[in-house]
């Protein structure tokens, strides 16, 4: 049976929501409030911020990750900036613009109460990091500096160097610090969740394990909050860390946690190509590149071949020579066109047998120009350090030769269902971050991940946590009910059958395979055949897995084999739910493109009257097919128009 | 099949690396051989192939930290022939790539050395020395929401940069693994420097250093002798300058009335 989702949004006018709903939820009293545990799994942006938020307001806190310390996570890799509507730059920005463009870039597959809530919060996540100590960029004047990035055409974009995630998360990560030495959070590093625990239909607690004594615990407390990330890594390859993984919120989708949208992945258009089959890995090369670097291929095929051969190198083609796609063919927004776009693009480039680099799958991006009109120097002021790690990685130097890039993924715009509160179907069990689907429908624009997740954990959670925990009594909350034994029984039975296969292939090996039937038939383009395809190549790796996975050692000690075995188990049941998605998804919308809906230029074409919804998939048990649940979309303050960029 | 330079010849290396069961045993070095690396391989590309090999054959794959690959998360930490993240300057162990090697070397591989970062198994090592140290200052004290406009005070260009820069260190331990007295100043005197720099840090200056420094003490990393090979193998460029800054902020803490010892 499929369910009615109650988004929860508020009544009133757009502008008046969040404030109205933060005077109506109930509030937990200031002496009640050290009466309350609560559990965050996750420190990137999401968690860090609303552990410390938390613990800050007085709720007793355990915080949960498995890197080994809180001052890592993949946001830390965050290059090019974080938006937010200030209009310091008196360029026409606004609360209402940023919300549209977030709207209008995600496709129009987004809920418009949560996007306007995130633009209206956007402008305080700015001050309190500048409080906490972040470095962010100046003007010589000494007030902050801004760029556009990704498509903007205001800017509005808060930066550090080319390392902004890094810095954002060192604040987050110093908030946090200080509220473990008050004892307010209780820090759990290299402690993996494995499962969530329900307790008459709540969320109560969790079970971990220790990835250095591979002991399995259980914790408890009166709610639980994910800001685990997101699952881009089940394309094996992708800009993410590579520890990124689905674990958490799929354990949370299979105890009744509904999942939306997971077909929604977005492809970055401009990553370092892949240069052998032993890649582990594929580095971003920020987007605020595009707005100096122009992108091209060769006119012909002919030429195309000479420089994949080595035979001409591409600084000697010359102009006519070249074919400056984006700028052709969308000469309004030209290199800033979004990502899908620009991704899509160069796809398409590389399929007619223009691409370059010896694998013939990559575009250039070229400095040249601005180089002649600023100087190095002003480029190396700029982009130094993003042309250093290019130059370390490829050995090739892009002041003098053009960087060869190709897209990759590079964020789930899918994830757990949540409500306006960031709850997800499982009273007290709340997601936060990327590990949620909430704010950028089908696309994401740049740099608004690193403000989505500290939206979420500075500035939202902090109140909608405290609506249920008001009407949840302060009584102490134990791991003595049986669902805490059953469910530490099943972690336990799961660890041991993984150590127990003893069969050939390794973990890798099985993710390998999974992340190339993904990026095949799930990745940039999409049809029907190759999707169902995919759902049955999917379904019988995932039995070989069972069968003929290979481990070693014990899981009482470090083994980070059996780690990531756990992970491409999840993954491979994962995998087949985004290609259900996306086989369902008769549509094309910001990075699902399925090649059967495009307009007559190529461009996706989405189909309003019948899937302007979240598609919210609900787990009936293993090897069923799961139940798919919509949350209709209204919009009230925007038009739907077919996005164009030309 | 290489990337940029189709030419690179694949690699045949002899490995010495460091296996360690767990912080209670015994360690030692154990050889392996590596066969057809490509010159276009990071180094933990390389580790990579030896723990799939290592694996299929039953044994136990080499545990080393590393997450983003991409030099910024401060993960990886592999002392490499007697250098921290190996024999490329400015670069971490992620970002150092095979073609810094030749056919046929021999690479010696060990953790961190140092006794306030005990191995955890093999070549990954506990760091959360520097976590504590950080609790016990590194920060600026100040809640979610009360927070004035980002703009209201404004920071010259120049002293903003220099901040950022103290505050690009990735908190790998490699300053720590370089010195011989396994000191952590380099570590803490950017965060101290940071957050002495920017006028937001002000307030706390002085219990700041000073509980920091405590607490390092308390870690028990040893003493700063002022030869520099903390910042000579330091990844992200860390200089020298914040161990003065430090130095100056520790005195002039000491000198003020709130002094804590
Ligand atoms: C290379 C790169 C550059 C980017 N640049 C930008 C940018 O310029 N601007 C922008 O806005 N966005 C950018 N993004 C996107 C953005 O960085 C991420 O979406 C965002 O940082 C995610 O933050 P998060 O807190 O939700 O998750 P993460 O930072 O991924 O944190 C997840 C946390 O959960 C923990 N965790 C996960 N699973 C478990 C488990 N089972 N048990 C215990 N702990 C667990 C992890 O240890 C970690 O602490 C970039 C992404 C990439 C890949
Ligand atoms: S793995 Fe992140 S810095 Fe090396």
């Amino acid at each position: 049976m499929s369910m009615i989702l109650d988004s929860k949004i508020p009544e009133g006018p757009r502008a008046e929501k969040w404030e109205k709903h933060k005077f109506n939820v109930k509030l937990v009293n200031p002496a009640n409030k050290r009466k309350y545990d609560v559990i965050v799994v996750g420190t990137g942006l999401a968690g860090g911020a609303a552990a410390a938020s938390l613990a800050e307001l007085g709720y007793n806190v355990k915080a949960f990750t498995y890197h080994d310390s809180p001052r890592r996570a993949h946001s830390i890799a965050a290059q090019g900036g974080i938006n937010a509507a200030k209009n310091y730059q008196n360029d026409g920005d606004s609360v209402f613009r940023l919300f549209y463009d977030t709207i209008k870039g995600g496709d129009y597959r987004a809920r418009e109460a949560n996007v306007y809530r995130l633009a209206q919060v956007s402008v305080n996540i700015i001050d309190q990091c500048v409080a906490q100590g972040v470095p962010f960029a100046r003007e010589y004047g000494g007030l902050l500096a801004n760029r556009s990035f990704g498509g903007a055409q205001v800017s509005r974009t808060f930066y550090a160097r080319g390392q902004t995630g890094q810095q954002l998360l060192l604040g987050a990560y110093s908030a946090l610090s200080r509220q473990i030495a008050y004892g307010k959070v209780k820090m759990y590093t290299r402690s993996e969740m494995l499962d969530v625990v329900i307790v008459d239909g709540q969320a109560r607690g969790i079970i971990t394990r220790n990835l250095i004594t591979g002991e399995i615990e259980k914790h408890a407390a009166h709610a639980v909050v994910l800001a685990t990330g997101g699952y881009g890594n089940v394309f094996y390859l992708s800009t993410n860390a590579m520890y990124c993984n689905a674990t958490a919120a799929w354990r949370a989708h299979k105890k009744g946690a509904y999942f939306a949208n997971p077909c929604f992945t977005q492809i970055h258009p401009t990553c370092i190509p892949v240069s052998g089959d032993y890649q582990s890995k594929l580095t971003l090369m920020s987007e605020s590149l595009r707005n100096d670097g122009r992108v091209w291929v060769p006119k012909t095929v002919e030429m195309a071949e000479k420089v994949r051969q080595g035979q001409i190198k591409p600084q000697d083609i010359a102009e006519d020579d070249r074919d400056y796609f984006l700028e052709r063919k969308y000469p309004a927004f030209g290199n800033l066109v979004p990502r899908d776009v620009a991704s899509r693009n160069a796809k398409m480039m590389c399929d007619e047998g223009r691409g370059v680099g010896s694998t013939g799958l990559a575009v250039y991006l070229d400095f040249a120009d601005i180089i002649k009109r600023t100087g190095a120097d002003a480029v190396s002021q700029k982009y130094g350090n993003l042309f250093d790690m290019y130059a370390k990685i490829t050995d090739e130097d892009p002041y003098t030769q053009p960087m060869r890039i190709y897209p990759a993924v590079h964020y789930t715009m899918g994830g757990l269902w949540v409500d306006y509160n960031l709850q997800t179907t499982v009273p007290g069990l709340y997601a936060t971050g990327e590990c949620n689907f909430s704010d950028h429908g089908a696309n994401r624009l740049g740099a608004s991940a690193l403000m989505q997740g500290l939206a979420d954990g500075y500035f939202v959670i902090p109140y909608t946590i405290g609506d249920y925990l008001a009407q949840t009594p302060p009584k102490p909350v134990t791991t003595e009910n049986p669902a805490f034994a059953q469910a530490e029984a099943d972690v336990r039975g799961r660890v041991q059958k993984l150590m127990s296969i003893n069969g050939t292939r390794t973990p890798d090996d099985f993710h390998k395979h999974l992340g190339h039937l993904m990026w095949e038939y799930c990745g940039m383009a999409r049809t029907a055949e190759g999707l169902k395809h995919a759902k049955v190549e999917i379904q019988k790796l995932r039995k070989e897995f069972w069968s003929d996975l290979k481990l070693s050692g014990s899981n009482d000690e470090l083994n980070q084999a059996l780690e990531k075995a756990g992970r491409v188990a999840d993954f491979l049941e994962l995998g087949e739910l985004m290609v259900d998605d996306a086989l369902n998804r008769n549509e094309s919308c910001g990075g699902h493109f399925r090649e059967e809906y495009a307009t007559e230029d190529g461009e996706a074409k989405r189909n309003d009257d019948e899937y302007a919804y979240v598609a919210a998939w609900q787990y009936v048990g293993d090897n069923q097919p799961e139940i798919l649940n919509k949350e209709e979309l209204h919009f009230e303050n925007v038009k739907l128009t077919q996005r164009s960029y030309k | 099949m290489a990337g940029s330079n189709p030419n690179a010849k694949p690699m045949n290396l002899t490995l010495k690396v460091w296996r360690q069961k767990n912080r209670a045993t015994a360690g030692q070095v154990v050889d392996y051989n590596v066969r057809d690396i490509s010159p276009d391989m990071s180094f933990l590309e390389m580790l990579d192939v030896l723990n799939e090999d290592l694996l299929r054959k039953g044994d136990d794959p080499v545990a080393f930290d590393h997450d983003c690959r991409e030099g910024i998360c401060g993960s990886c930490n592999l002392f490499i022939n007697g250098r921290a993240h190996g024999p490329e300057s400015g670069t971490t162990t992620c970002q150092l790539h095979m073609r810094k090697f030749s056919d046929g070397d021999t690479i010696v591989i060990e953790p961190w050395r140092a006794n306030s970062f005990p191995v955890n198994k093999d070549l990954s090592v506990d760091r959360s020395a520097f976590d504590r140290i950080i609790q016990a200052g590194g920060y600026v004290s100040v809640n979610t929401g009360g927070a004035p406009d980002g703009n209201e005070i404004p920071v010259p260009k120049e002293i903003a940069d220099r901040a950022f820069e103290a505050a690009t260190c990735i908190g790998c331990g490699a300053c720590v693994a370089a010195c011989k007295n396994a000191s952590a100043m380099l570590f803490v005197s950017a965060k101290v420097s940071q957050l002495a720099l920017l006028p937001q840090g002000h307030a706390e200056r002085a219990t700041r250093v000073e509980n920091m420094v405590a607490q390092m003490d308390k870690e028990g990393f040893g003493a700063c002798t002022n030869i520099g090979s903390c910042a000579a193998e330091c990844p992200v460029g860390i200089s020298l300058e914040n161990i003065a800054t430090l130095n100056r902020e520790f005195l002039a803490a000491k000198a003020s009335s709130n002094n804590l010892s």
